[in-house]
């Protein structure tokens, strides 16, 4: 089912993509409608343009793909599925995620995988092809971060705050230069098991075209809190 | 007064900003041409259009530079009226003090979605000459002093644009609206910038909408300012009065004392509006350390806090900037001499579908586009 988007408003696009009957879905023309596929499952999108806020916020299962770039809080507090975008991204990607995978081709703003979590065997994932903006990670409870820096491999990748107030989870990235600002209850480290980043750059690299042998052949840093759950004596359980 | 008028008063006094306050987003969009090449009012309409859902209806605006050629040298006054007491109090006040060349009811058109509208005037004015020759004060400051007496002292009237050469266009409704309203589609210029409200703490009344000016200083400002009580005292103590109760108010005079009284650039008053955080400021080289550290020192309380993104226009210029933390959005574009922002992309996208860059700048890192020229169509 290929929809024409152009002047239509979001509710419109978001009942006929929900209302269809098909599994997979083109949408044309697409320039700034809101919370495109929004809790949706068991679709496959296509969307050409620039959707707009929140696409893919509390996505249950689909495959969305966009050619062109994000805007902000794209898949806000997801649940399942997987967002490609084959541009940049905005700020706040991921934000709150639970579970499912967000490939982002270029650049991606600030506060990627803020408030990330994960319980279980629900581990959130996000990876950036180029570099990420300030307050990456911020307050993340969980889930995977990858930065990859590509075309940025002189310089430092991730910004400034970095891991501000994180707690749980993890923040690969593919750079030799390490934060150095980052907070004191996170430590980085130089990555000798790359089990857990393997499939991810693979899955990266199947969307975009780039080697992953190559990529992950170089030297990664990992981010991650010294302590588990710093904060679960905050409010009860108390050593006295 | 007759009981019409009174009525009339009333309801206008009462949603006034400041005298109801509702705890509670926006949108801004502006493009320059570098060039100084006369661009369309209504692409910033239709931009605006792609991010309606940013604004509720209650309040749009517009601030245009270049646009009015014929009358280069003359400030224009753009007047929201209550009533044709507060007129004639105000043109008395004004034709005292300037030599008016032309003056006129605003063309607008009537449109679904836009009512309550003041009275709106405009008035193309130079300074009296014995009035020059005698005030102590210099032009620029006389003329921002009548703009603060009228806003002030004279009950029922609001200058809601005194600049030479350019012109602000607001109300309350959804900004497109606003647009067909003042017939926006009938001027050009060489700089334009929009705004889409969505009111958190006052009610919105035409004059609370955006853009705010002063002298030729615009703003178009979403967010929400928490450093505003300190902000307004510091600006009190040099004769600013706050008659809004509204945070962009405030920012319009910091750039106006900032950059035209104490003749700051305006990189530098983005240093001291949004600078870096101490810690990142002990990591600069010494000379840029102190630089940085002197500023903050002297202008402390000038630190604008809480989310803002913001576009300042001025003659022969635009600024966009973002509050320090970017906890508001901002993307800027180029195509050719002429340089975007806007509050999401795509709003520039409906208007320039291919631009040759586009980028999010960071937080506190100003995009500033200015005339080639200045003395082309910015004067």
């Amino acid at each position: 089912m290929v929809i024409d988007a152009k002047n239509m408003n979001y509710q419109t696009l978001d009942r006929l993509v929900k209302d269809s009957a098909e599994r997979d879905i083109v949408i044309e023309n697409v320039m700034g409608q809101r919370y495109i596929a929004a809790g949706a499952k068991g679709k496959n999108i296509k969307i050409n343009g620039i959707p707009g806020n929140a696409l893919g916020a509390y996505l249950n299962d689909c495959m969305i793909e966009v050619n062109g770039n994000g805007q902000d809080a794209l898949g806000d507090t997801m649940n399942a599925g997987t967002i490609v975008i084959h541009g940049n991204c905005g700020d706040t990607a991921g934000y709150g995620m639970r579970d499912g995978r967000i490939f982002v081709r270029g650049y991606a703003g600030y506060r990627v995988g803020i408030h990330m979590k994960e319980y279980g065997e629900h581990i959130p994932a996000i990876v950036v092809g180029g570099a990420a903006g300030a307050y990456l990670g911020e307050y993340q409870a969980g889930g995977v971060i990858v930065v990859l820096g590509i075309g940025s491999e002189d310089r430092q990748c991730v910004g400034d705050f970095t891991a501000t107030g994180m707690h749980g989870g993890k923040i690969y990235v593919r750079s030799r230069f390490v934060p150095v600002d980052l907070p004191a209850w996170v430590e980085a480290h130089k990555v000798t098991d790359k089990s857990e980043l393997e499939p991810l750059v693979r899955e990266f690299c199947s969307y975009f075209p780039y080697d992953a042998d190559v990529l992950l052949s170089h030297d990664y840093f990992v981010i991650a809190p010294t302590v588990s759950k710093i904060y679960k004596t905050m409010y009860c359980n108390r050593p006295v | 007064m007759d009981e019409v008028e009174q009525m009339l008063t009333e309801v206008a006094e009462k949603n006034r900003e400041g005298n109801i306050r509702i705890p509670s987003g926006c949108a801004v969009c502006g493009y320059f041409s570098k060039k100084g090449r006369a661009l369309p009012a209504i692409d910033a309409v239709d931009a605006m259009s792609y991010m309606h859902d940013r604004s509720n209806g209650l309040g749009g605006g517009f601030a245009g530079y270049g646009i009015y050629p014929d009358f280069p040298d003359h400030y224009a006054f753009h007047i929201f009226y209550d009533n044709e007491r507060a007129r004639e109090e105000a043109e008395n006040f004004l034709q005292i003090r300037f030599d008016i060349s032309n003056m006129e009811r605003i063309p607008t058109r009537k449109v679904y979605g836009i009512s309550g509208a003041p009275l709106i005037w405009r008035y193309f004015g130079r300074l009296q000459p014995e009035i020059e020759a005698h005030t102590e004060l210099d032009e620029e400051e006389y003329v921002c002093q009548s703009v603060i007496h009228i806003n002030t002292k004279i009950k029922g009237a609001y200058v809601f644009s005194s600049g030479k050469n350019m012109g602000v266009f607001k109300g309350v409704g959804f900004p497109e609206d606003v647009g067909e309203y003042y017939r926006l589609g009938d001027y050009k210029g060489y700089c334009w910038t929009a705004h889409g409200r969505y009111p958190t703490n006052t009610p919105g009344w035409w004059g609370g909408a955006h853009p705010f000016n002063i002298l030729n200083y615009t703003i178009v400002h979403n967010g929400e300012i928490s450093s505003y009580d300190a902000n307004r005292r510091f600006m009190e103590i040099y004769g600013y009065k706050c008659t809004l109760l509204t945070d962009t108010e405030v920012i319009t005079y910091i750039i106006d004392y900032l950059h035209r009284k104490r003749g700051l650039t305006l990189p530098d008053v983005a240093k001291v509006i949004a600078p870096p955080f101490w810690s990142q400021i002990e990591r600069m080289d010494a000379p840029e350390r102190e630089k940085l550290t002197t500023l903050r020192n002297m202008y402390a309380s000038l630190l604008i806090t809480g989310p803002f993104s913001i576009i300042l226009g001025y003659t022969g210029g635009m600024m966009a900037l973002n509050d320090r933390l970017k906890l508001r959005s901002m993307v800027a574009a180029e195509k050719g001499d002429v340089t975007y922002v806007s509050s999401e992309e795509c709003a520039i996208r409906s208007i320039c579908p291919e631009p040759d860059r586009i980028w999010s700048p960071a937080g506190g890192e100003p995009v500033i586009a200015e005339l080639e020229n200045r003395e082309g169509g910015g004067r």
